[in-house]
């Protein structure tokens, strides 16, 4: 299939339709404006559809109610917006309904800057909403990831009955980048849990609530539980790159990983034996590679993000369990971490552990 | 009087669980009325809102979803243009209606969405325990106004059917009132009247219900009744403040 060049908020939409969205609510708000923008037109034309909601809670609401259909439908934002959904998602998630949520993240606390960051990540791991619940968190680090990830992300919320969480930062959303869009997937039919979709014949009725007794929402929370088991057995994800002989490990997802790989190769012309570990899905978190490097060869973690502090630390420094120690680097606020500037601040970290 | 009168067939046959005197019980049974009249009980989903609405999810007997606090309109959007053909409306109280809610209720009526909603005004949140609503009377005591709602600090009560007949996109907007036999009747024909116009493909319609709270007014039930005639109702005039059909 021919290679075409996509913006990134653009390729994760067209991402979406051919993944089997057909529906889509959102607001607008930058970096993210894009998505909506987009399938404001597309999705009308695969018989989809498209609806500009009053609010950020109103648009994710009507992801709600739309999932109680069986469509495949999906919202995406930027931090302050996803505060926002917050509610939403949670009523989602209580609910056992799928759906896909994309967060286009910029920087914070507060109104931030609009600039690429990445400071949601406690938000997305540990915090989207009342009651405790978790979502797969996926992070991509290219156009062309963030298009497959998304792709396939509508199967694996119908799978769990859940929602899918995507991060994605602003230098993600706004890069144009080559990538091949893989074809239109057949829509599967609707599942028999969703409401309505009567075809004439009686049947008993259906209740999608997230409401109930006290030993149902035990029960509910028991299932959470052994879906969170579950990921952590056989859905985490992680790239590593020249990890073999590494003496130094950087822990890095999305764009700063890619920033960190010209660091390392940099680096590595050096002579310091330096690699990665990319985390893909944020949550379940890849806690075993982590677990099980070599301590007594590996000299350093070093926590590369877009946040001022870290915000992966705590997940790192839970498997690292004082083995080594734990550096960190980025920038954050909407400042974009530099290909040179970063293998720098390496360099003299690591500098600075050897005087 | 036949069983079907007494007990409409998209109810469950069991108690419902409002509080003695509460007329959301009648406003249920209207509704279900209608639903049972028009044949919709397999062609419906319910979409229920937080509150003493809630209790709904116990005894409607057809496809309901249950939403956040203000939510159903919102809701209802994704549900009915996901489903066009399915019969859509909203239960809501006034807290979550005219306050929490007011948002997404003037949106979609604002959009003109194709579903019907059902507002039961009582001029109290009920299920917290009789805090002011959006809809509580100047004076009116609640546990939050515990003087009376006091307009210089509080504001006027919230007049729903009027500010949504400012908006173009709905095809019907109607207030009645449940404490009386003649305006029980009343309500039942505007109910009726806003699930033909969904069926007919109709934009938004809507009727508020005028009840009312012994529980959390501190009255015997028959004296809500007498309250809604002497004070709920000249607040909020009852009447159709839109209709298509007649030019309204």
């Amino acid at each position: 299939m021919a290679k075409m060049l996509l913006k990134g908020n653009e390729a994760v939409a067209e991402a979406a339709v051919r993944g089997g969205c057909r529906f889509f609510a959102g607001y607008p708000i930058t970096p993210q404006s894009e998505i909506p923008e987009y399938l404001s037109a597309r999705l009308p034309e695969v018989g989809g559809v498209f609806v500009q909601g009053e609010s950020e809670v109103a648009s994710i609401n009507m992801v709600y109610g739309a999932a109680c259909s069986g469509v495949r439908a999906m919202t995406g934002s930027s931090g302050p917006g996803i505060s926002l959904k917050a509610e939403g998602i949670s009523y989602l998630s209580g609910a056992m309904l799928p759906a896909v949520i994309v967060n286009v993240s910029r920087g914070g606390p507060g109104l931030g800057s609009i600039q690429p960051a990445q400071q949601d990540y406690l938000q997305a791991t540990k915090g989207l909403g009342h009651g405790g619940f978790r979502l797969i968190v996926e992070a991509p680090h290219t156009v062309q990831e963030a298009v497959d990830m998304v792709y396939d992300s509508f199967e694996l919320a119908e799978r769990d009955r859940n929602p899918v969480f995507i991060l994605m930062d602003g230098c993600l959303g706004s890069v144009m980048e080559e990538v091949e869009l893989p074809p239109m997937k057949e829509l599967p039919a609707r599942p028999d849990w969703a409401l309505g979709n009567f075809t004439g014949e009686e049947r008993e009725p259906k209740l999608i609530s997230s409401i109930a007794d006290e030993e149902v929402v035990e029960l509910l929370n028991k299932r959470a539980a052994m879906l969170q088991q579950g990921w952590a057995a056989k859905d985490v994800k992680w790239e590593e790159y020249m990890l073999d002989d590494a003496e130094y490990v950087c822990v890095s997802y999305g764009t700063s990983a890619r920033i960190c790989k010209y660091a390392i190769n940099e680096l590595r012309k050096e002579g310091i034996k330096i690699g990665l570990i990319r985390p893909i899905t944020l949550y379940p978190f890849p806690k075993k590679v982590l677990h099980d490097l070599d301590y007594s060869r590996v000299k350093a973690i070093i926590d590369v993000e877009m946040a001022i502090p870290c915000q992966m630390v705590d997940d790192i420094a839970l498997q690292v369990m004082e083995r080594a120690p734990i550096l960190q680097y980025g920038h954050s606020g909407g400042i974009t971490n530099k290909n040179e500037e970063t293998a720098a601040a390496i360099k003299a970290l690591i500098g600075g552990l050897n005087k | 009087m036949s069983k079907e009168i007494l007990r409409p067939a998209s109810l469950k046959p069991i108690p419902n669980t409002f509080c003695p005197g509460c007329l959301h019980s009648m406003a249920n049974k209207l509704v279900g009325q209608c639903i049972d009249e028009l044949g919709l009980k397999h062609k419906t989903v319910v979409v229920m809102s937080v509150g003493c609405s809630t209790m709904g999810l116990r005894f409607w007997d057809m496809d309901m979803v249950s939403c956040a606090h203000g939510r159903a309109p919102a809701v209802a959007t994704g549900l009915k243009r996901t489903q066009p053909d399915t019969f859509v409306f909203t239960y809501q109280g006034d807290g979550d209606l005219a306050s929490i809610g007011l948002a997404e209720i003037m949106s979609a009526a604002n959009r003109g969405e194709h579903f019907t909603v059902i507002f039961a005004n009582n001029s109290t949140y009920g299920m917290t325990g009789g805090q002011m609503a959006p809809t509580t009377l100047v004076g009116q005591k609640s546990t939050t106004t515990p003087k009376g709602r006091n307009a210089a600090v509080d504001g006027y009560p919230t007049d729903m059917c009027a500010l949504l007949s400012t908006l173009k996109a709905p095809s019907y907007i109607a207030r009645c009132a449940l404490n009386t036999p003649a305006n029980i009747r009343k309500a039942k024909e505007c109910i009726k009247t806003a699930f033909t116009y969904q069926l007919e493909g109709k934009a938004f319609s809507f009727v508020e219900l005028m009840t009312n709270c012994p529980t959390n007014w501190g009255l015997a039930p028959l004296d809500t009744l007498k309250f809604m005639e002497e004070n709920t109702i000249p607040n909020f005039p009852l009447g159709v403040f839109r209709d298509v059909e007649k030019g309204v």
